[in-house]
């Protein structure tokens, strides 16, 4: 009894872990224009701003203080400066236009430096605890959006 | 020290840390014991992208810059010390130690600038590790000591220094033309699910802050290089290695056929620049 009662309830988790990823695009399902913006949100929830504020400075997440200057955090001692400032970046660019940049940067700026988040192949040598693997969770890149939305100047 | 003592010291080397990174001089002469270094030149006519080539000591920060012009105060010194007794101690089958063939290394001034270089007898491309290990098997009868391990770097580092305040001059053409061309190519190729090449940081980006760190141009005229980070000498392949997993690549072996090629392209950007080691890097 106290078994099969264990057994339905790892089944209706396991329905409901399906579910939640399954509500989630892949990234090989992603639909991007011509210009590489995504309209769709990536999981349906919306974005957490303070959490996206966490995943940009995380240098084993976002990691994008590495190479922007951002004068929102400038608590934090060291911005890179390989990219532009991103100041004002919500007053530039279009939430769909954000999305796609942080999925995968290079559909917007050819042969840039920066890494695509949310893209799991077509890599080389990866090391193998990354392979196969986003560098983002969907959730995180839309946190990181609704972040850079607050940007504004 | 106190407790808050030792906060308000780290604070305060916090604060000169950052602001010495942004005012780091990038004019300065590298003067080592008396000795000045070239660490700007015209870069050779095979890079196509640069016009400067410039020594990574340019890019560091003052106090790490001064560390390394007074030999006394450069940690890699202490290195060689122990690279000078590995010299002397009598090893393998044979009962030699290098010192029985080779009594000062100063016989090997010149070599550090040439390496990686063809080796005839070998039909292979040879860096440093390799004279001293097939030394090692052949001539001492000893075991070979492990690249990027403290003893071979040791040694390394006591050869290095005969050749400090030369030009790298590192061949290009001939029979090793073709692996100048696959470390070429390696130089170039993006990895990792960074999805990066060593040119998007080191050709593309230098000079530039990538969040602490200022980039240089990935230049090895100052290898084996000691470093604050790790407080012991680094070897050529142990930094590729290293630079490879921080883009979340799976490195080359050490030693290995790619790393030797890329050994020598990345020597030959250097080609006009003193040989420096031991360096002292952040
Ligand atoms: C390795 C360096 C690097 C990292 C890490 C990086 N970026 Fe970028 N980013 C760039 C560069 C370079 C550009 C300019 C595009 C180009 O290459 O022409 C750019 C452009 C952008 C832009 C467009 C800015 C504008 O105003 O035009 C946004 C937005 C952006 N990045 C966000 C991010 C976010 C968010 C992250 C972290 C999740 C991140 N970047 C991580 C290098 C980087
Ligand atoms: C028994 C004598 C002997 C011993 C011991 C010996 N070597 Fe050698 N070494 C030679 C000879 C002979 C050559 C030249 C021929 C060759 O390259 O094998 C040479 C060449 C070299 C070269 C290359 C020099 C050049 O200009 O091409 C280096 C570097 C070197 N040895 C380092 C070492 C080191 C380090 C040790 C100790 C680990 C060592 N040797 C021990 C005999 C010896
Ligand atoms: C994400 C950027 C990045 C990439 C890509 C990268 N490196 Fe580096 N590398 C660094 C940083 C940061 C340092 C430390 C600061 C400096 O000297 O640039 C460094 C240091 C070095 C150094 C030491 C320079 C010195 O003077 O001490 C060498 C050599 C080097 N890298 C070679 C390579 C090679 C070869 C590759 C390609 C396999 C590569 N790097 C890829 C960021 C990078």
């Amino acid at each position: 009894m106290i078994n099969s009662i264990k057994n339905v309830i790892v089944i209706l988790f396991g329905l409901l872990y399906l579910q939640t990823a399954h509500a989630e695009i892949a990234p090989s399902e992603i639909i991007a224009d011509e210009y590489g913006a995504v309209t769709a949100s990536l999981t349906g929830v919306p974005g957490d701003p303070a959490n996206g504020r966490k995943v940009f400075m995380n240098r084993k997440q976002g990691n994008c203080l590495a190479c922007h200057v951002n004068s929102e955090m400038s608590e934090q001692t060291f911005h890179g400066e390989v990219g532009p400032v991103l100041d004002g970046v919500a007053d530039r660019w279009t939430q769909a236009e954000i999305r796609g940049m942080i999925i995968n940067s290079k559909n917007v700026f050819e042969g840039t430096i920066m890494p695509a988040f949310y893209k799991d192949s077509g890599f080389t040598r990866t090391l193998k605890k990354f392979q196969g693997k986003t560098i983002l969770k969907a959730q995180q890149v839309e946190d990181v959006v609704a972040y850079l939305l607050t940007l504004k100047e | 020290m106190s407790f808050f003592n030792k906060i308000f010291v780290g604070s305060v080397l916090l604060i000169l840390g950052f602001s010495t990174v942004s005012l780091a001089d990038e004019s300065a002469k590298l003067v080592v014991e008396g000795q000045p270094m070239i660490t700007r030149v015209k870069a050779p006519s095979h890079m196509e992208n640069v016009d400067e080539i410039r020594s990574g000591w340019t890019f560091r920060i003052k106090e790490t810059q001064s560390l390394q012009m007074d030999d006394f105060e450069n940690p890699g010194m202490i290195f060689v010390d122990k690279g000078l007794d590995l010299w002397n101690k009598v090893e393998g089958s044979k009962n030699k130690a290098c010192a029985s063939c080779h009594d000062d290394a100063s016989e090997f001034k010149g070599l550090r600038t040439v390496m990686p270089r063809w080796n005839e007898s070998a039909n292979a491309l040879w860096s440093l590790e390799d004279h001293v290990n097939n030394c090692r098997t052949e001539q001492m009868g000893a075991e070979p000591l492990k690249w990027g391990a403290a003893p071979m770097d040791s040694l390394i580092a006591v050869i290095s220094l005969q050749s400090r305040g030369m030009p790298m001059n590192v061949k290009i053409d001939g029979a090793v033309a073709p692996l100048w061309e696959i470390g070429k190519e390696l130089f170039y190729t993006r990895v990792g699910q960074l999805d990066m090449a060593c040119s998007n940081c080191h050709e593309d980006n230098y000079g530039i802050m990538i969040r602490a760190d200022h980039l240089s141009q990935g230049q090895i005229n100052g290898f084996p290089a000691y470093r604050l980070k790790n407080a012991k000498l680094n070897s050529i392949h142990a930094r590729f290695k290293g630079c490879m997993k921080n883009i979340r690549a799976t490195p080359y072996k050490v030693g290995g056929d790619e790393f030797r090629a890329l050994e020598l392209y990345v020597a030959s950007r250097g080609n006009g620049l003193s040989s420096e080691a031991p360096s002292v890097r952040n």
